[in-house]
């Protein structure tokens, strides 16, 4: 990996922003463009960035395979538990008016904080899990070549 | 004429010359690019279409994501191969023209771009205008659709991302280096995890 000095201390530049960023993004949805989907994307992007730069290896101890798979059903459960919990308070699944007692405009702010959150957790999740899926199969693949080449 | 007019122009054009070349190229690496290279011409037509939610998701899932994953899909198969040219077949010709004819037909019956009159802004979206900064109060109304009012969608679409990664897992899930504890953990060549 010596001969990729420049993006190497590129990626090693641009990743803190892209992973900033998809947090700008993520928290800053209900203000600007943008969103949970979109934010999702933005950070995996920053972690696959940083698996094709320095080796799948190093980004899984940073991120293991199990932990995103964890997180991939994380993000779908919390978004679904808003909807269990407003029909607990009594209400409709999905209806933020109930999560705060007093103000029905603060249940929706809170309601879309947490949900958004949910779709960024789940979608940043899968991307990254689909990224390690075809990434750890490559080298199956040249092992598989070098066996053929071998013999 | 007037500017915005001549940029979409100028998009359109870009755009059919790079399906052109999409369909014409050989080479599946240059194929990859030019689709990423595709969905970026499309963010910047949703973008003058004051679609700005649908051009950043189209920038970051077309351009950015995808792009990756078919690169890697190409790592994965014999990229090298090139397709091999087929005949010139005359049936998918006439459907695809037919196809185009009958899309352009349509548009006479489409509203104008932007028209306030046209059936998709008189159902839900004068409610929805009306009544965001009352009822849900967030500036971006697109999420207040997207995450409140159609809430339940939204959370459907994300069991459907849900879905799509369980799937890959199902499918390329059996390799031992990544998932699986036990006798294969990882082989122990840690140059070969940096290519």
């Amino acid at each position: 990996m010596i001969h990729h000095l420049i993006p190497r201390v590129l990626a090693k530049l641009l990743i803190p922003f892209i992973l900033l960023f998809g947090l700008y993004v993520q928290f800053h949805g209900d203000f600007g463009p943008g969103g949970g989907f979109q934010a999702g994307v933005i950070f995996a992007a920053g972690i696959i960035l940083y698996a094709l730069i320095y080796g799948l290896q190093a980004a899984q101890s940073v991120i293991p395979a199990r932990l995103v798979a964890a997180l991939m059903a994380l993000g779908l459960l919390i978004y679904a538990g808003v909807g269990v919990a407003t029909m607990m308070l009594g209400g409709n699944f999905l209806d933020y008016d109930l999560l705060d007692s007093h103000d029905p405009v603060h249940g929706q702010h809170l309601g879309i904080l947490v949900i958004e959150f949910g779709v960024g957790v789940t979608v940043a999740a899968v991307m990254i899990t689909i990224f390690y899926q075809f990434a750890g199969r490559l080298h199956l693949v040249r092992d598989l070549e070098a066996e053929s080449d071998g013999s | 004429m007037n500017w915005e007019a001549l940029i979409d122009i100028m998009l359109l054009a870009l755009l059919l010359l790079v399906a052109i070349g999409i369909v014409r190229l050989r080479n599946l690496f240059a194929v990859v690019l030019l689709a990423g290279i595709y969905s970026l011409l499309m963010a910047l037509v949703f973008t003058l279409l004051d679609a700005v939610d649908v051009a950043f998701t189209e920038a970051a899932v077309g351009a950015g994501v995808s792009t990756i994953l078919s690169l890697g899909t190409l790592a994965l198969i014999d990229s090298q191969r090139e397709k091999i040219p087929s005949r010139f077949a005359f049936t998918p010709l006439l459907l695809s023209v037919a196809t185009g004819a009958l899309l352009i037909w349509g548009l006479s019956g489409m509203p104008e771009v932007g028209s306030p009159d046209a059936p998709a802004q008189l159902h839900v979206a004068p409610y929805y205008i009306e009544m965001t900064p009352v009822e849900i109060d967030v500036p971006n109304i697109v999420t207040a659709v997207l995450a409140s009012y159609r809430g339940f969608d939204t959370l459907g679409e994300v069991a459907v991302v849900f879905t799509a990664g369980v799937g890959v897992m199902a499918l390329l899930g059996s390799i031992p280096a990544v998932y699986s504890r036990g006798r294969r953990r990882r082989q122990p060549d840690a140059e070969r995890a940096d290519t």
